[in-house]
């Protein structure tokens, strides 16, 4: 039976010759992860369950990443939570604060999510894994509780939507504004519980950085999982990084879709998606009159080493509006030694932005930058729901950091092409 | 089971982050997370105004966003005896089932229901009646395994059999 990809790294997890979209099935889990927010749930129910032992040791990842470092006495407790139980259980993947770095950005870095893999996460972005072709879903603590006793967990085989991206990309435009655009036309529900497939030339021609923040908002879009199949570019990333031998999928000629949507990228702009929905995605050009107070570099979607290069490459010989407070977050410590490494910071401090320890921050509204009434930010963040980054009455617009940094500059919505 | 109460309508795309704003995830307590429970919605003081046993009853892709099983936690801590929209989000109809919060899709009932109307409905039979109409619903039927879930009461219960 021909198979997507999808359906074959399902299929061979649970141990079948194939499955088909609908069937429910057990799958093994190669990885299992929580972070400060979501594992202290999962820790309590993994106890109340009356549980001793973890299903192995090393296959468990706990990042403290949301409110740290802990930004008040309460996140703080859970994160000790964290700390104990990983300390308990001898865990060889906790990632303390100095050692860490955003979640979805910490683990295909340190080669803990590979290729061909089944990867469950308490929080949505899990999807990003995705981006080196593993099967990769976010799930809520009390299913990772049950992962982490079982090394199992039941779903539904997902039907497929695939994505064909064809043509040249424009100056400034990345994978970040593909899937804006994508997410723009189908809808935040439009992939809803269904694997979205990304393929195409333009997606050939992609680094690992952008397949990764493609992947990481299959979730903007109700997906279950997005996945590109690994090529030399993903055999390249993996090199000298995974911790166990990656497993190369590709979907069959015949493999079954639901439905294919075809894009033209030669055309397409920067996109940016206007409050309060992912799904309300319009060209840059279309927003130069938007003033605002904020911008922020960061995040699991775009906190990569290639996105503070962009950034630099902008902010180079520049200044931050005088109203405007810029934010840098690079999502791991070895992209901040990298960049200090390449002088990005310099450039970023000489334009006056501030650098932050690793930390989601204020991507959901936890520190590090909380907007206040009436205020408006830019950010290569990935949600822009009604209070997601501060105060219920402030604003979201989420962009690349080629127009986050553009934007910093002008004090308005804009893009590099606009800068003197 | 009869779950009965009053009617409180939202919108398409209900987030989690509308649900339970990620400032309140300092804290995994039931009790606590009620207190905000639809703060950063459309009818953001739905907690000092709802009564126990209330039906929250919205429209599409209700509970999108996040993971975070804080959401429903803080929907039946709060008091809500089930949750009818027309569609449910992913992760939000998986967690809901694992912790125990009735949640039931029928675009029928959602589009038969206005704000305040007196809600019953049979959890077992997943029939959706509006008092206030005098109209029956019948919702999308529960799949086995999600059944299973509930008879064993949750998915901890179901995964502690599994390993005994």
């Amino acid at each position: 039976m021909p198979m997507t990809i999808t359906e074959k790294i399902l299929a061979f997890h649970c141990g079948k010759k194939d499955v088909a979209p609908g069937e429910l099935i057990n799958s093994k889990v190669d990885v299992v992860l929580a972070n400060d927010i979501t594992a202290p749930i999962s820790i309590k129910e993994f106890r109340k369950a009356g549980a001793k032992k973890v299903f192995d040791r090393k296959r468990i990842v706990l990042v403290p990443d949301h409110f740290t470092p802990n930004k008040d006495i309460q996140s703080a407790e859970q994160s000790k939570l964290l700390r104990e139980f990983a300390r308990e259980h001898g865990l060889t993947n906790y990632f303390e604060v100095g050692r860490m770095g955003i979640e979805h950005a910490l683990l295909p870095e340190q080669g803990l999510a590979v290729s061909g893999d089944v990867i469950v996460g308490a929080d949505s972005h899990t999807c990003t894994y995705g981006g080196l072709g593993a099967f990769a879903t976010g799930v809520g603590s009390t299913d990772v509780a049950a992962a982490m006793i079982t090394g199992e967990i039941w779903f539904k085989v997902p039907e497929s939507i695939k994505f064909i991206y064809f043509g040249k990309l424009r100056k400034w435009v990345s994978g970040k504004d593909l899937i804006l655009h994508t997410i723009g036309d189908i809808g935040v529900d439009g992939a809803l519980y269904k694997a979205m497939e990304f393929t195409g030339e333009v997606i050939d021609r992609m680094d690992m950085s952008g397949r990764l923040t493609m992947a990481n908002m299959a979730i903007e879009a109700g997906g279950k999982n997005g996945i590109i199949a690994p090529d030399d570019t993903t055999r390249e990333y993996e090199s000298g990084r995974a911790k166990r031998r990656p497993k190369f999928y590709k979907s069959d000629r015949k493999a079954v879709y639901v439905e294919v949507r075809e894009y033209d990228c030669s055309r397409l702009e920067p996109q940016v998606a206007c409050p309060h929905l992912p799904e309300n995605t319009k060209g840059v050009s279309e927003l130069s009159h938007i003033n605002i107070h904020q911008s922020v570099v960061g995040s699991c979607t775009n906190g990569r080493i290639e996105d503070l290069r962009i950034a630099a490459k902008v902010l180079k010989g520049r200044k931050i509006h005088p109203d405007v407070r810029m934010i840098i977050i690079p999502a791991t410590q070895a992209i901040y030694k990298q960049a200090m490494k390449e002088g990005l910071f310099n450039v970023f401090i000489d334009a006056q932005a501030a650098v932050s320890t690793p930390t989601c921050g204020p991507c959901l509204g936890g520190h590090m930058g909380i907007l206040a009434k009436g205020e408006r930010s830019i950010a290569t963040t990935n949600r822009n729901f009604v209070g997601r980054m501060g105060h219920p009455e402030s604003e979201v617009y989420l962009a690349n950091p080629a127009i986050a940094a553009a934007s910093a500059v002008l004090g308005r919505i804009g893009s590099p092409e606009e800068l003197k | 089971m009869k779950l009965k109460g009053k009617a409180w309508k939202f919108g398409a795309d209900i987030d989690t982050d509308a649900i339970i704003p990620a400032r309140y995830l300092n804290t995994s307590e039931p009790s606590e997370l009620a207190r905000h429970c639809m703060e950063d919605s459309k009818q953001p003081d739905f907690i000092k105004k709802m009564g126990k046993g209330d039906i929250i009853v919205a429209d599409k892709n209700f509970g999108c966003g996040s993971s975070r099983e804080h959401a429903p936690i803080a929907i039946k801590a709060a008091g809500v005896s089930c949750v009818v929209a027309k569609t449910f989000a992913r992760i939000f109809y998986r967690n809901s089932f694992n912790m125990g919060l009735p949640i039931f899709e029928c675009p029928e009932a959602v589009d038969g229901i206005t704000q305040g109307d007196a809600i019953e409905v049979d959890a077992e039979k997943g029939i959706i009646k509006n008092l206030t109409t005098n109209k029956t619903y019948r919702a999308a039927a529960i799949p086995p395994f999600m059944q299973e879930l509930i008879a064993s009461g949750g998915l901890m219960e179901w995964v502690k059999k599994k390993v005994a």
